[in-house]
């Protein structure tokens, strides 16, 4: 017959809070919640990168002569709006790129009689990601104007994207360690639990508790711990994140800013002091019913 | 061992040794049979507690057979030993109370490792602490007990499940002699009812106290028979004369 022991959390006496083990909970939820929100934040930062700039190229003309660059500049636009595969083309004005360079080559550098010539820029966004195939097809279509250089902007930008990947894993990485160093706590609390409860145990044994019935003792315990643990965890990790969210929007980058948290972002922060209830629970089974199994 | 028909309790040839240590307990051969009344005397060492162990399957012998209920408990698989466990009701010496659990709690315990309803709890188990004298100290802890109303808890929780064999360790080795009369009583009324009882003791007056209960010596791990218990049929005579 299954059944339950009605007084079963009394059989085992809680410290609770009072214990340690709602406290190491709490501190690795909370680090599990903050690895995995830098996680997701880097994921959408590099998506939205990606996305924005994965048709991108930047075409310039680079020649001294002011006039030829102009015209170069012209045909290489008109070519260039005139291909299908193309959707969007902007000359990058003048007074843009001087603004851009002044800092670094002063106000005569870039509008004075010594100014030193600057390339003219074109911006291109393809109608879907460049390709080698592409950039080739392109280049051989902008061939009639010899100081035209061609650059996908994704290509520059992909040593930050490997960057992003290997942050990105060192938070999944994380995670796991957490979620290893977690169950190794449960593991602990659950032997420590056993051998103080020892004399408890081997009564209810002999008084015919079944196995799974010590170990719901156990599992309700532990998870009851995870469940305050975990709330607290929670809170402490969103606190967190939303305290570094404010202060990086602070930034006021267009890049960091492509970071922020949709509803399934929030949903799987959420879902962690679950799963880490459910690996406590399992954990302290596990390691009861390993331990029941080695009396007789 | 023949003849076993109808018994609850078979030994054959049944040795125990803790480690590589000499037997504790060697070539045990007996039959227990419902509703009999069994005293188990033995000198300290003999091996008393650990014959009972092995009773209330806390031990599983180094050699032999032991039937239980009809089932050998030998090569019985370990889920089901706490079903047979149910069957039987223990008093031990040490009275082994869960010691953050009240009186009442201690004694409704084999009811609520059983699976009975809560609702169905409360009066049992509030009777039995009255007949053991202890209803004014229902909500008390082990601790708090003198080690005459431990044994008391102890014995009510061994019997308030009616089992079908009860094991008692030195059960009134701590009482008064009154209250050691009123728990062999108890015993004796349950025994009525049909329940086995095996009352390990050391205590030669106990025995006199008891009429058609049958006597198992243990001396240095070896089982004698003074009164005929072990044979079949066993011979009930009056244990001491």
């Amino acid at each position: 017959m299954k059944s339950r022991l009605a007084s079963g959390d009394r059989l085992v006496p809680q410290a609770r809070l009072g214990g340690p083990m709602p406290w190491v909970i709490a501190i690795m939820i909370a680090l599990t919640v903050i690895a995995a929100g830098a996680g997701l934040a880097l994921r959408n930062l590099a998506e939205n990168a990606r996305n924005e700039i994965e048709g991108g190229l930047t075409v310039q003309i680079v020649e001294g002569a002011p006039a030829a660059r102009e015209s170069q500049a012209e045909i290489a636009v008109a070519l260039l709006t005139n291909r299908d595969d193309v959707a969007e083309v902007r000359r990058v004005p003048e007074q843009e790129l001087d603004a851009l360079l002044e800092p670094w080559l002063g106000q005569e550098g870039v509008a004075g009689p010594d100014a030193l010539p600057i390339p003219a820029l074109i911006d291109v966004q393809l109608k879907g990601p460049v390709t080698e195939q592409r950039l080739a097809e392109l280049q051989s279509a902008l061939a009639a104007i010899p100081s035209a250089r061609l650059d996908a902007q994704a290509r520059w930008l992909q040593p930050v994207f490997d960057a992003v990947a290997s942050l990105q894993w060192m938070a999944f990485g994380l995670i796991l360690l957490l979620a290893a160093t977690s169950a190794a706590a449960v593991w602990l609390a659950a032997r420590s639990a056993l051998g103080a409860n020892h004399e408890t145990i081997e009564i209810i044994h002999l008084l015919g508790g079944t196995d799974a019935q010590i170990a719901r003792i156990f599992q309700r315990s532990i998870g009851l711990d995870a469940a305050i643990g975990g709330l607290t965890g929670l809170l402490l990790g969103l606190g967190a994140i939303l305290l570094l969210g404010r202060q990086f929007a602070g930034l006021g980058s267009g890049m960091v800013a492509g970071g922020e948290f949709g509803m399934a972002d929030w949903a799987i922060l959420a879902a962690i002091p679950v799963t880490g209830i459910l690996l406590a629970t399992f954990t302290a089974r596990v390691t009861v019913l390993a331990a029941l199994r080695r009396i007789l | 061992m023949s003849g076993g028909e109808g018994a609850i309790v078979q030994f054959d040839n049944v040795g125990l040794r803790y480690g590589t240590e000499r037997e504790v307990l060697s070539d045990i051969a007996f039959t227990l049979y419902p509703g009999s009344f069994y005293f188990l005397t033995g000198a300290s060492g003999a091996g008393k507690t650990s014959l009972l162990k092995l009773l209330y399957l806390a031990q599983r012998p180094s050699r032999g057979i032991i039937r239980m209920f009809g089932g050998d408990v030998i090569t019985l698989p370990r889920n089901r030993l706490p079903a047979f466990r149910r069957r039987i009701g223990v008093v031990f010496q040490d009275f082994r109370l869960v010691p953050h659990l009240s009186a009442f709690d201690n004694v409704a315990l084999p009811l609520r490792v059983s699976g009975v309803p809560e609702s169905e709890i409360r009066k049992p188990v509030g009777d039995m602490l009255d007949w053991v004298g202890l209803d004014q100290r229902a909500e008390a802890r082990p601790a708090t007990l003198s080690g005459g109303e431990q044994q008391r808890v102890a014995i009510a929780r061994a019997v308030i499940a009616r089992p079908e064999i009860l094991v008692a360790d030195e059960p009134t080795g701590n009482v008064d002699p009154d209250m050691a009369l009123k728990l062999l009583r108890l015993f004796e009324a349950l025994n009525r009812l049909g329940t086995t009882v095996v009352v390990a003791t050391h205590d030669v007056h106990l025995l006199k106290k008891v009429p058609d209960s049958l006597i198992m010596r243990l001396d240095r791990g070896r089982l004698s028979d003074p009164t005929g218990a072990l044979r079949y049929p066993p011979r009930r005579e009056v244990a001491a004369q």
